[in-house]
């Protein structure tokens, strides 16, 4: 028999950028918490993630789906060199702007806000989009984001140099081009299998 | 085993690369296992491996990437190749563009091909590749045209949820492996 997508239940669907914490509705059916079997539920890699409609839809290919979250938590998690946390996140939710993630940009434009403590140029980023005043350091980061992310692919050695003189090592690069192309595979899965609601 | 994307930037043993990857040594890993996960799964489940190369093909071309491209084709028939390279030909524009919600952003709405398959090459992909060709273009150039009505058009083409599940895996893992390819290629050829 032939699978039906869903009817997400009646919701206020978010219209702006936000940072408020959204819902996310799945359009086909995640897999139903008593038939998971134990290799379902590892590939959740945080059991609390059961709770999720999202992760417990992408259980139903567990191999990729802990693959996907063990790279994920890697690129944004570790602590060890690299660019500060905030800015994997800044990277993150400029990826999401660009794409137009409302899902992502609010939960990653949170943790930039959180992290950097910059609330004010973070909303800009979300009001404005990539192209906000922000400062040199931020927008290089910002524009390099956005090379790698529209299509064709713009990004070069320019990036690359204007990186390194605000700062940025080698490594720090690294994982911006690491946290910008991670969300070119988060956004559309987010995009692309449901739909953000707003809470309350 | 040799990694991917070590491969196709061409990052050798003992680079600097090669150390700065090692710092993100669970990403570099798991970007890997889910490569492997993907094109080489214990199970190949409702999907072929000819219909993951093809649609790895088809990504690869759309983003105008020769060398990830190549790698993914050389494991389809060859008269596969011929209707894939004809297929990015019609299909390759600039992204992302698309809708948002009415309201506010609509001033930001913009609009773009809404690719489909040519009529000549539907029987050389078949039902179930068409319907995924079709999706995965809207995936890689305009993701938030996204909507349940586009998931329906593959459950009716044969898709299971399940397999839903895996294509959109699929062209999204590329949409990531092809950029880290590109910037760390990038990085490589700026050393000092």
């Amino acid at each position: 028999m032939t699978d039906k997508t869903l009817t997400p239940p009646p919701h206020t669907e978010p219209v702006v950028f936000t940072r408020d914490m959204l819902d996310w509705l799945p359009w086909i059916e995640p897999m139903a918490e008593q038939d998971m079997t134990e290799r379902h539920l590892a590939s959740l890699v945080d059991a609390s993630r059961v709770k999720s409609p999202y992760f417990r839809l992408l259980a139903r290919d567990p191999d990729v789906l802990e693959a996907r979250t063990r790279t994920d938590k890697d690129i944004f998690y570790n602590p060890e060199a690299g660019l500060p946390r905030a800015e994997r996140e800044l990277a993150a939710a400029a990826t999401s702007r660009l794409n137009g993630c409302i899902y992502c940009a609010s939960v990653h434009a949170r943790f930039a806000a959180t992290y950097s403590k910059r609330v004010d140029d973070v909303q800009r980023l979300l009001d404005e989009g990539v192209g906000a005043k922000l400062d040199e350091r931020w927008e290089a980061i910002v524009a390099a984001s956005v090379a790698l992310t529209a299509l064709p692919m713009a990004f070069g050695p320019q990036h690359i140099e204007r990186l390194r003189k605000v700062g940025l090592d080698d490594a720090a690069i690294a994982d911006l081009i690491g946290a910008a192309s991670f969300f070119n595979w988060a956004n559309r899965l987010m995009l692309s299998l449901g739909e953000p609601a707003t809470q309350g | 085993m040799s990694d991917v994307i070590d491969t196709l930037v061409g990052i050798a043993p003992g680079s600097k690369l090669d150390a700065i990857r090692a710092q993100r040594s669970e990403a570099r890993k798991h970007a890997q296992a889910s490569y492997t996960s993907l094109f080489e799964p214990r199970n190949m489940g409702g999907v072929t491996a000819e219909e993951r190369f093809a649609v790895a093909s088809f990504v690869a071309g759309l983003h105008g990437e020769p060398q990830t491209d190549a790698f993914y084709s050389s494991k389809l028939p060859a008269g596969m190749r011929t209707a894939i390279a004809a297929e990015v030909a019609a299909a390759r524009t600039k992204g992302p563009y698309g809708s948002y919600p009415k309201g506010p952003l609509s001033t930001e709405n913009t609009t773009g091909l809404l690719y489909r398959v040519s009529e000549g090459n539907r029987g050389t992909l078949g039902r179930r590749l068409a319907a995924a060709f079709e999706h995965t273009h809207m995936l890689v150039f305009h993701p938030r045209d996204a909507a349940a009505p586009a998931l329906q058009a593959l459950l009716d083409a044969g898709w299971s949820t399940t397999d839903i599940v895996t294509l959109s895996q699929l062209v999204s893992f590329l949409s990531y492996q092809i950029r880290v390819v590109a910037g760390l290629r990038v990085l490589a050829g700026s050393q000092k």
